[in-house]
C-alpha cells in the first residue's frame, strides 16, 4: 500500500514555505520596469508645477527644444490636439493628463520631455518657462464649502461649487427615532490624515509602439495590467488585442499603482509620435506629491446609548477631501467606497452615513495605501467612537466590545448599512487579546504607576472588514465587473504552470498559489510555476488590491484545479480499467475504491492525457477557471496596545502589540504573519509619525522622506502574534482576505492606548499622527488637537 | 539621481585640493561623506561646477586625545567612528552621548562631523556639541592653517566663513577644566529625522563647582544657539536644583524657535528647558553615585 502524500512536506495548505520569488530578490535579480533596457529607448522627464492653483498664460519650450539630445516636448496644448489634455478617471470625473488652463495642485503634470537620456531630459525641463498667475488655494473642506471659494473644476459644465458628491446611505429615520430614546449620545469629531503608500519602487512605464505590426507593448508598474489595457484601448483609441501590457517585478504597490497616471499615458503618445520606446522613471518626490494617497477624511461621529451599554444607534457625517480631480481607484457603487462598512462587528439596529466629497488644490487619487475602499477610515472612526462611548458611559472597553458583539450563532448578520457578514468569532479573539496583554494585569500597573506620575495606556481596536471585491452585483470598474481568473496548465511530466489575472507585488503569490494547487491536485508546489502580469498571456482578471487575490483569485486557482482533477479522473479510470463511479481521491493519487493499492499518481494521469487518453477524450490537461464571488470576506482582528506617554515631552513609548487575527484558513502562515507584521508597522506609522500636509499656500509638506516618514527597525515595536480561524463558508479553501487588516484596524489601537493614558484630562481627540508636540499641548491644555491642513507657522 | 551637470576631482593630497577650489573660484564643494551634499545634488538645490572629493587623501580619518587632554578630529572621521571609540565614551560624555544620535546608522557610516560642521544646518547635531565644548576648526587654504572658533565659523543658516579655496580638516575640542561630563538629548519624530530640538550641554567640574559649562541648541533658531547666559550661570557654583532651574530657564529665553509642522515655538522652548534639566539632572546622578 503507498503512503499518503504529507501535505505539509509537499508545500500544500498551511505549509510556511519560504518564499519562491525571494530567490531572485535576495539575490538583486528581480526584473523591475527600471531594468528593462530596449534597443534605441529614450527616457522622459515631467515638468510639475511648483503652485497649488494657477492659472497658465503661457508655455514657453523652445529653449529646451533647442538643448542637444532633446527628441520631444509635450506641452497641455500639443495633447489638447489629439484629445489627450484630459483622461477619464475610474470613478467617472475627468483628470488632466497635462494641464492646459490652470494647474490644481502642487506637483500637478505641465509639460514633458522625452530626451536621449534622463539628464538631458530633466536639464530640459528647468528649460521650460511657464508663465502663471497664481490664485486663491484650497487644502480643507471647509476652505472649500466657503462661501465665495475659487471655483477648482471650472473646466466642467454645471459645476458650481467644489462639492464632488453628497451621498448618504441608511435609516434616517429609524436611526433619529433611536437617539431621540438614547439615554446618551457620544460624539466624536475628528481627521484622518492623509497618508501616502510610498512602495520602494515609484511608478514608471515604458512604451513601445512599433510601427510595422502596429502592436503597443508597455511595460507598466502596474497592480491590474487587464484594467489598464482596457483604459488605454479606450483613451488612445487602440484596438485592445494590439495593446500589450506587461506588469513585471513590483517593488510595492500598496493601491498606489493601480490608478492610470499621466506619465504613462505620456510615454504611450510619445513612443507612437517617436516610434520608439520610452521610458518614464518617476521620482520618490513625483510620487509622494503627485500619485493615489490615502484617507484625507473628517468624521462627525455620533453614537445613541443605553446606560447599560448597549449601542442603539450610529450616525455618521464624512467629508472626504479628494484633491484637484475625483480620481479614486475604488470599484464599488458608493460613492465614499465601503464607508458604511462601519459597525458591522456590533450588533447595532439603525445607523445613518452622510458622504460629503470635496475637491482641493491637493494631488488626486485617493483610497490607495492597503485600504479597501475607506475601510480603513471606517474602522478607525468606529473604534475612535467606540473608546470614547467606553468612556463616557463609564464601562471597561473591552467589556463594552463584548457587550455589542455580534455573537458567534447569530451568523449570517445582516448590518444595519446593509451587508451581509457571515461567520467570526469575536468574543473569542477578544478574549485571547485579553490574555496575551494581561489587560487584568495591565489595568493594576496603569493605576499604580499613576500614583507616581507616570502615564500608561491600553487601547484596543476590534473589528471586521470586507475584503475581496467583488460579487459583480455590486462591484466594477467603468462596467467591467470585480470577477477573477486562474488558468492551469499541468505538463506531461506532471509539472505546471498556472496563470493568473491578479498581480502579485510583495504578496507572494508565486509561493501561495502554488500551495493551493498542491493542495487541491498533490502536485508538490516546488513543480508549479505561477506567472501574472503579461496580458498577452494571464487570463482576464482584475488585478490585486483591496485585499481581494486570496478570496477571488485564489478561489480561481482552487476552481480551476478542480476542474483538473475532474479530467484527471477520468484519465484514472481509464488507466485503472474501472469506471469512474469507482474512482476515490486522497491527496495526490486516484485509487479503486474496494483496492486502495491499486491507484494511479496525479502525474501518471498528466503523462496519460498527453499519450493514452480513452477514445473520444480530448488530449491534455489544462483549464481555466473564471470566479464570481458570492459575497465579500469578513475577516476579524483584535489588535491590543499598551504605551507609556512621558508627560514632560508628550513623547509615547509602545509597551505592547498584540495582535489577533481571524482570517479563516491560512494557506501560508508565514506569509500571512509578514502581512500582519507590515500592516502593524504602518498602523504604528500612521498613529506616531506619517502624514503629508500642506501649508496655507498649498505646498506639500511631505513631498520628500525627510518630511514624510517611513518608520524603520529602529523604533517600530515588536509584535505578539495570534490566530483563530473561522473558516468562510463560501470560500472553496475557507479563506478570508487579509493583506490589509492590520493596517485597516492597527491604527485605531495605538490612538485608544495614548488616549487612555490621558483619560480623565477631558481631551476627547488627538488627530494623527499622534506626533510629541499635539501629546504635550492635549495633556498640558487640555483640549482637543486637530491636525487638519494647513500647518500652523508663525506667519499664519 | 539626476543632478545638474558638474566635473568630479578626487585629488590626493591636500595642496591638489586646495588648488583645485581655487581653480573653481568659488563654483566648487568639497566632497566628503556626502550625506548632505548628495541629496542637496539630487535635488538640484546645489549646482556646483566642480566637486572636490576628499575621501582619496589619506591622513584625515583620525580622531584622537592630545596629551594635554586636546581633542582632534579629522575631516575624514566618520560619524560611525565617534559611535564606537572607547575613548570618546571614557573621555568625553557630551560627544559620546551625541554621536548615536546622529542621524541613522547608514548615514553614520559615511558622513563626518567636520562635514556636518561645514554644512551649517542650523538642525545639525554636531555643532551644537562643538559650541558646548568650546571647540574651533581649523582651515587649511593656500596661505596655510588658520584656526575658527566654532561660534564664528557658522556665519548663518548653511553658511560658513570659509575662504572659497580653504578646506576645514580638523575639528578641535579644548581639554577639559577638570572632570568632563555633560550630555546631548534630541526630541526627533524618528530616528534619522533631523532634530525637532537637540540640546548638548558640557560642563567641567573640579570638587562640587562647575568650572566650565556650555550649553548650545540645536533646531531652536536660524543657527546654532550657544546659550551662552546659561552656560554662565552655573560656572563657579555647584549643581542643585535652583542652579539646574536656572540655567534651563535661561537657555530656554535664549532659544528662538519657529512654529512649523514639528511643534509651536513654545512647545520647542519647553522641550529645551526639559533637556537641559534632564542633563544636568543625569550628571548629578552620576556624580552622586561615583561619590
Amino acid at each position: 500500500m503507498s503512503q499518503a502524500l504529507d501535505e505539509i512536506k509537499i508545500g500544500g495548505l498551511g505549509a510556511s514555505r519560504k518564499r519562491v520569488e525571494d530567490n531572485r530578490f535576495l539575490r538583486g535579480k528581480g526584473n523591475y520596469v527600471d531594468d528593462i533596457v530596449l534597443p534605441g529607448m529614450l527616457h522622459m522627464e515631467i515638468l510639475r508645477s511648483p503652485l497649488a492653483h494657477a492659472r497658465i498664460r503661457s508655455v514657453d519650450a523652445s529653449k529646451a527644444w533647442d538643448i542637444p539630445g532633446v527628441r520631444l516636448v509635450l506641452t497641455g496644448e500639443m495633447m489638447a490636439t489629439r484629445n489627450l489634455a484630459w483622461m477619464p478617471t475610474l470613478s467617472y470625473d475627468t483628470q488632466a493628463v497635462l494641464a492646459t488652463d490652470k494647474v490644481r495642485f502642487q506637483g500637478q503634470e505641465v509639460a514633458c520631455v522625452i530626451a536621449d537620456d534622463p539628464y538631458i531630459a530633466k536639464d530640459a525641463c528647468e528649460a521650460i518657462v511657464v508663465d502663471y498667475e497664481p490664485l486663491p488655494v484650497i487644502v480643507n473642506p471647509t476652505q472649500a464649502m466657503a462661501e465665495g471659494a475659487p471655483l477648482i473644476r471650472d473646466d466642467k459644465e454645471n459645476q458650481h461649487d467644489n462639492v464632488v458628491y453628497d451621498w448618504e446611505v441608511g435609516d434616517k429615520a429609524g436611526t433619529d427615532a433611536a437617539f431621540a430614546r438614547a439615554d446618551r449620545v457620544s460624539s466624536l469629531e475628528l481627521h484622518y490624515p492623509r497618508s501616502h503608500p510610498s512602495p520602494l519602487e515609484c511608478c514608471g512605464s515604458i512604451a513601445d509602439f512599433d510601427r510595422s505590426t502596429s502592436k503597443l507593448t508597455v511595460y507598466m508598474t502596474t497592480q491590474a495590467p487587464h484594467i489598464i489595457r482596457a483604459a488605454v484601448s479606450m483613451v488612445a483609441e487602440l484596438p485592445e488585442h494590439m495593446i500589450r501590457i506587461v506588469s513585471p517585478d513590483l517593488g510595492g504597490g500598496f493601491g498606489n499603482k493601480v490608478p492610470v497616471y499621466p506619465g504613462y499615458v505620456a510615454s504611450i503618445l510619445a513612443s507612437i509620435l517617436l516610434e520608439r520606446p520610452v521610458k518614464w522613471i518617476e521620482d520618490k518626490s513625483g510620487n509622494l506629491i503627485s500619485t493615489g494617497f490615502g484617507r484625507d477624511v473628517y468624521l462627525q461621529g455620533e453614537l445613541a446609548l443605553r446606560n447599560d451599554g448597549k449601542i442603539l444607534a450610529v450616525r455618521m457625517h464624512t467629508d472626504a477631501d479628494h484633491g484637484a480631480f475625483f480620481s479614486d481607484a475604488q470599484p464599488s457603487k458608493f460613492k465614499i467606497g465601503l464607508m458604511h462598512s462601519a459597525f458591522a462587528c456590533y450588533d447595532i439596529p439603525y445607523a445613518h452615513l452622510t458622504a460629503r466629497g470635496m475637491y482641493t488644490n491637493k494631488a488626486p487619487g485617493g483610497v490607495a495605501y492597503r485600504c479597501s475602499l475607506r475601510v480603513t477610515e471606517a474602522m478607525y472612526f468606529q473604534e475612535r467612537m467606540v473608546q470614547a462611548a467606553a468612556d463616557d458611559l463609564g464601562i471597561d472597553q473591552a467589556e463594552f466590545r463584548r457587550l455589542n458583539f455580534v455573537r458567534d450563532d447569530d451568523f449570517p448578520h445582516r448590518t444595519p448599512f446593509g451587508f451581509l457578514t457571515d461567520s467570526g468569532q469575536y468574543g473569542k479573539c477578544l478574549d485571547v487579546g485579553l490574555q496575551a496583554v494581561g489587560y487584568e494585569n495591565f489595568l493594576k500597573q496603569k493605576e499604580e504607576a499613576k500614583k507616581r506620575g507616570r502615564l500608561l495606556g491600553i487601547g484596543i481596536s476590534t473589528m471586521t472588514e470586507p475584503l475581496g471585491a467583488g460579487n459583480s452585483r455590486e462591484y466594477d470598474i467603468l462596467g467591467i465587473k470585480m470577477f477573477d481568473s486562474a488558468e492551469l496548465r499541468v505538463h506531461m511530466s506532471g509539472k505546471a504552470i498556472l496563470r493568473t489575472g491578479a498581480k502579485t507585488q510583495g504578496q507572494g503569490h508565486e509561493t501561495t498559489w502554488a500551495q493551493i494547487v498542491s493542495h487541491e491536485l498533490g502536485i508538490p508546489a516546488e513543480d508549479i510555476v505561477v506567472e501574472e502580469g503579461d496580458t498577452d498571456t494571464a487570463p482576464f482578471g482584475m488585478g490585486t488590491y483591496a485585499s481581494r487575490s486570496t478570496p477571488v483569485a485564489g478561489a480561481a486557482v482552487a476552481m480551476v484545479s478542480r476542474k483538473i482533477r475532474a479530467k484527471a479522473r477520468k484519465l484514472a479510470a481509464h488507466l485503472l480499467e474501472v469506471s469512474e463511479e469507482d474512482v476515490e481521491w486522497e491527496l495526490g493519487r486516484f485509487y479503486v475504491r474496494s483496492a486502495r493499492d491499486r491507484g494511479v499518481t496525479i502525474q501518471e494521469c498528466a503523462m496519460a492525457a498527453y499519450s493514452n487518453m480513452p477514445d473520444g477524450m480530448e488530449p491534455g490537461l489544462e483549464n481555466n477557471a473564471y470566479y464570481d464571488p458570492p459575497n465579500l470576506t469578513w475577516p476579524f482582528a483584535c489588535y491590543i496596545v499598551t504605551v507609556e506617554v512621558d508627560p514632560q515631552t508628550g513623547v509615547w513609548d509602545v509597551l505592547n502589540v498584540v495582535a489577533v487575527d481571524d482570517c479563516g484558513v491560512r494557506i501560508n502562515p508565514m506569509i500571512v504573519e509578514g502581512q500582519i507584521m507590515g500592516g502593524l508597522t504602518e498602523a504604528y506609522a500612521m498613529a506616531s509619525m506619517q502624514f503629508i500636509t500642506f501649508d496655507a499656500e498649498g505646498n506639500c509638506v511631505g513631498s520628500n522622506y525627510m518630511d514624510y516618514l517611513l518608520p524603520t527597525a529602529w523604533e517600530t515595536p515588536g509584535f505578539e502574534l495570534h490566530e483563530v480561524v473561522t473558516p468562510c463558508p463560501h470560500h472553496p479553501i475557507g479563506a478570508k482576505g487579509v493583506g490589509e487588516c492590520a493596517t485597516v484596524g492597527g491604527p485605531a489601537a495605538f490612538v485608544n492606548a495614548v488616549m487612555d493614558a490621558l483619560k480623565g484630562t477631558g481631551v476627547r481627540n488627538i488627530d494623527m499622527p499622534l506626533l510629541a508636540d499635539r501629546v504635550y499641548e492635549a495633556l498640558t491644555l487640555r483640549h482637543d488637537v486637530s491636525g487638519a491642513p494647513p500647518v500652523k507657522t508663525d506667519d499664519a | 539621481m539626476y543632478p545638474s551637470r558638474f566635473r568630479y576631482e578626487a585629488p590626493q593630497s591636500l595642496d591638489h585640493a586646495i588648488n583645485l577650489l581655487h581653480e573653481g573660484a568659488g563654483e566648487a564643494k568639497v566632497l566628503a561623506g556626502g550625506q548632505s551634499l548628495i541629496p542637496l545634488l539630487k535635488l538640484r538645490f546645489a549646482a556646483p561646477e566642480l566637486l572636490v572629493d576628499i575621501n582619496n587623501i589619506s591622513g584625515l580619518d583620525y580622531h584622537r586625545f592630545e596629551a594635554d587632554g586636546t581633542m582632534r578630529v579629522g575631516a575624514l572621521c566618520r560619524h560611525a567612528a565617534l559611535e564606537r571609540s572607547s575613548i570618546l565614551a571614557s573621555r568625553a560624555p557630551t560627544m559620546a552621548a551625541a554621536a548615536p544620535l546622529i542621524a541613522d546608522p547608514i548615514v553614520r557610516n559615511r558622513g563626518t562631523l567636520v562635514g556636518s560642521l561645514c554644512h551649517a544646518d542650523p538642525q545639525g547635531d554636531w555643532a551644537s556639541v562643538v559650541t558646548a565644548l568650546g571647540g574651533h576648526v581649523v582651515a587649511l587654504g593656500p596661505d596655510g592653517r588658520r584656526a575658527i572658533p566654532i561660534t564664528e565659523f557658522v556665519s548663518g543658516p548653511f553658511q560658513n566663513v570659509l575662504a572659497i579655496d580653504e578646506i576645514a580638516v580638523e575639528a578641535v575640542i579644548p581639554a577639559p577644566k577638570g572632570n568632563a561630563a555633560g550630555g546631548y538629548l534630541k526630541l526627533e519624530r524618528r530616528v534619522g529625522d533631523f532634530a525637532t530640538v537637540g540640546v548638548a550641554v558640557a560642563i567641567d567640574t573640579s570638587g562640587n563647582q562647575v568650572t566650565r559649562a556650555g550649553i548650545a541648541l540645536t533646531g531652536v533658531g536660524g543657527t546654532t544657539i550657544e546659550a551662552a547666559g546659561a552656560g554662565q550661570a552655573l560656572v563657579g557654583r555647584p549643581l542643585t536644583a535652583d542652579t539646574i532651574e536656572r540655567a534651563a530657564n535661561l537657555a530656554a529665553e535664549a532659544a528662538k524657535p519657529r512654529t512649523d509642522h514639528r511643534g509651536s515655538a513654545e512647545y520647542k522652548r519647553h522641550i529645551v528647558h526639559t533637556f537641559v534639566t534632564r542633563i544636568l539632572n543625569r550628571v548629578t546622578e552620576t556624580a552622586d553615585k561615583a561619590a
